[in-house]
């Protein structure tokens, strides 16, 4: 099955390359303290806001501190908080959309329109109210991205279950007296994850998207830690003396991450299609 | 075309019920309660907001009260009075408003019209350069950081270039301008803030009016306006563009909450004194009877515009106005 899913995904040259662009920021992320060549927070009064250079790769900010270091250690916030957040988003999804879909009728009338009503809110709105009464830390902000962003998951999930529970297996499982908790998460849920799956590629694309507005509103990752949405943050105001180095690598980082994603997610959703498999010789 | 109207309507309420409900839940999120978080967080406030704060809230009075007394209030529009200037919250968003449904609808529009055609003309060359480079185009629009590419363009168009103010709605001398001056003067402020708030639904729709025409002219009936020898041109824009607009209408609907939360981005980058600034204001300096407010506005805002998107969807599809309501 991994190996039919590798080979139609490995067709599409451009998620193939999100794909190890990928792994290689997350390689940077995990070995942060050996590849970065500087203290993320060393600040050096001699060096303030030098041009990329072969000493500073990508320059240094308004403190002195090595851009590419704090890129490199801001990446681990950066990404932790896609995965958290689409983690949690998908927890709840998968829940909700499991019980909306499997018990049908009120269950599902309630669930459906608590989703309906969710939606109505515009979700940076949200996440800031949220935000303004809880405060801003990396743990407040990974909690309510993933739970003002599960309402797609639990749709995905409803449908996908909604046309899988009248099956033959299920009913198997039911005779042999199978309880609900079980029916669902062994026989039901397996095969309704491959859209969830695409979902969450490209949720982790939306959630570090959403870290980034909130770190550059300076409601995100408060400073001194870096993320990249605060270093391009801090770096904005040094853009009208021409120091465009501050906020342009890591907007870039961050432009390259989430298309890496979206490509990777693009390309799972063909390739776990298999109406698109039949219709390949 | 008006049962379903009323019907739709009907819909409504209950999400506006929703809608109070879980705001109200958001205000009591705090621990221990929105009074001490003002008091204990924000240096601002005084012992007498606390004062009005308890009374506003009711704090004293069990939940369910509470939640009755809020919504009494919400029906008459009174949100209360801010905590930094003293003004009624409903008079501070009043003014903030129409420029940011006047921004929202512009936004929207600009959208429509470039979307539409950007995907019809790469659905018709599918795998042509344009299509190609349309795909690039469209990844980049989803992934790109908006408040980046707005501090990339402000500094290109803004500062290098010179062509483009980068902030406010209007130069300072607007007065003594003449009306057509003045639009001028408008536009030249609003097409950064406006083209770069639409970016990511301008990828993201144009990608979709690009597959629901590659669906469309797959069908049938196109295969036969093409064997009776209509014109390419007259087979695409009379008979496909109609089946491939329905979806994209539903589309655009939903794009709805994600314009009005973008507009906090756009309108903080651009100094644009709308509803999006006022909000990313007041959640800084904690004023919280105007997030309050704000989130639920916001949030009805966002159900208008769906309940409009689906009357355009029934005028265009006599199927969704006769049928069932689907649920």
């Amino acid at each position: 099955m991994i190996a039919i899913i590798w080979r139609r995904f490995s067709k599409n040259s451009l998620s193939v390359a999100g794909l190890a662009i990928i792994c290689i920021i997350a390689a940077l992320a995990i070995a942060a303290p050996i590849v970065s060549p500087y203290d993320p927070f060393a600040i050096d009064v001699y060096n303030v806001i030098s041009a990329p250079s072969a000493a500073h790769l990508l320059g240094t900010d308004e403190l002195g501190r090595d851009i590419l270091s704090r890129m490199i250690w801001g990446s681990r916030v950066s990404l932790s908080v896609g995965f958290v957040a689409v983690g949690i988003a998908t927890m709840i999804g998968i829940v909700v959309g499991a019980a909306a879909g499997y018990y049908g009728k009120a269950v599902d009338a309630t669930l459906m329109r608590f989703v309906d009503i969710m939606l109505c809110f515009p979700t940076l709105f949200l996440i800031l109210a949220v935000i303004a009464i809880i405060g801003p830390s990396i743990w407040v902000i990974m909690v309510v991205i993933g739970v003002t962003g599960w309402m797609d998951v639990s749709r995905l999930v409803r449908a996908e279950i909604l046309s899988l529970k009248e099956r033959d297996f299920v009913s198997a499982a039911r005779a042999i007296g199978a309880g609900d908790v079980r029916i669902i998460s062994r026989h039901i849920l397996p095969n309704a994850l491959s859209p969830v799956f695409v979902s969450a590629t490209l949720g982790v694309a939306g959630a570090i998207l959403t870290e980034s507005g909130l770190s550059f509103l300076g409601l995100g990752v408060q400073p001194p830690d870096a993320s990249w949405g605060n270093i391009l943050s801090s770096g904005k105001d040094y853009i009208t003396v021409g120091a465009w180095w501050l906020s342009f690598f890591p907007g870039m980082a961050i432009l390259v991450t989430v298309l890496s994603y979206n490509l990777v997610g693009e390309g799972l959703r063909d390739a776990l299609d298999p109406r698109l498999w039949r219709s390949e010789k | 075309m008006l049962p379903f109207i009323f019907r739709r309507l009907l819909l409504i309420v209950p999400l506006v019920f929703g809608i109070t409900l879980i705001s109200f839940t958001v205000i009591h999120l705090a621990p221990g309660g929105p009074v001490e978080v003002e008091t204990e967080m924000s240096l601002k406030t005084s012992a007498q907001a606390r004062e009005n704060l308890k009374k506003l809230y009711g704090l004293d009075k069990p939940l369910h009260e509470q939640y009755i007394d809020w919504l009494m209030r919400f029906a008459r529009l009174d949100f209360g009075k801010s905590f930094v200037d003293g003004k009624r919250v409903i008079d501070k968003i009043g003014e903030r408003v129409p420029i940011t449904i006047i921004i929202n609808m512009l936004s929207l529009i600009v959208t429509f019209c470039l979307a539409v055609p950007i995907g019809v003309l790469s659905a018709t060359r599918q795998f042509s350069l344009f299509d190609r480079l349309t795909t690039v185009f469209v990844f980049v629009g989803f992934s790109a950081p908006p408040f980046w590419i707005a501090l990339l363009c402000m500094y290109l168009f803004g500062l290098i270039l010179g062509w483009l103010p980068i902030s406010g709605i209007q130069s300072l001398d607007v007065s003594g301008m003449w009306w057509l001056q003045r639009l001028a003067d408008w536009a030249k402020h609003l097409i950064l803030p406006l083209l770069i708030g639409s970016l990511g639904a301008l990828a993201g729709l144009s990608r979709y009016s690009r597959s629901s025409m590659l669906e469309v002219i797959r069908q049938d009936y196109i295969r036969t306006a093409r064997a009776k020898g209509l014109k390419e041109s007259r087979v695409i824009t009379l008979h496909a563009m109609k089946n491939t607009l329905m979806p994209v209408i539903t589309i655009l609907g939903l794009a709805v909450p994600g314009f009005i939360g973008g507009s906090v981005i756009m309108e903080t980058i651009f100094a644009i004194p709308g509803m999006g600034q006022l909000f990313f204001q007041s959640a800084m300096s904690r004023d919280y009877p105007t997030i309050m407010g704000i989130l639920v506005i916001g949030a009805v805002l966002t159900l208008i515009g769906n309940f409009m998107a689906d009357i355009s969807y029934a005028l265009a599809d006599p199927r969704i106005r006769v049928g069932k309501e689907q649920s």
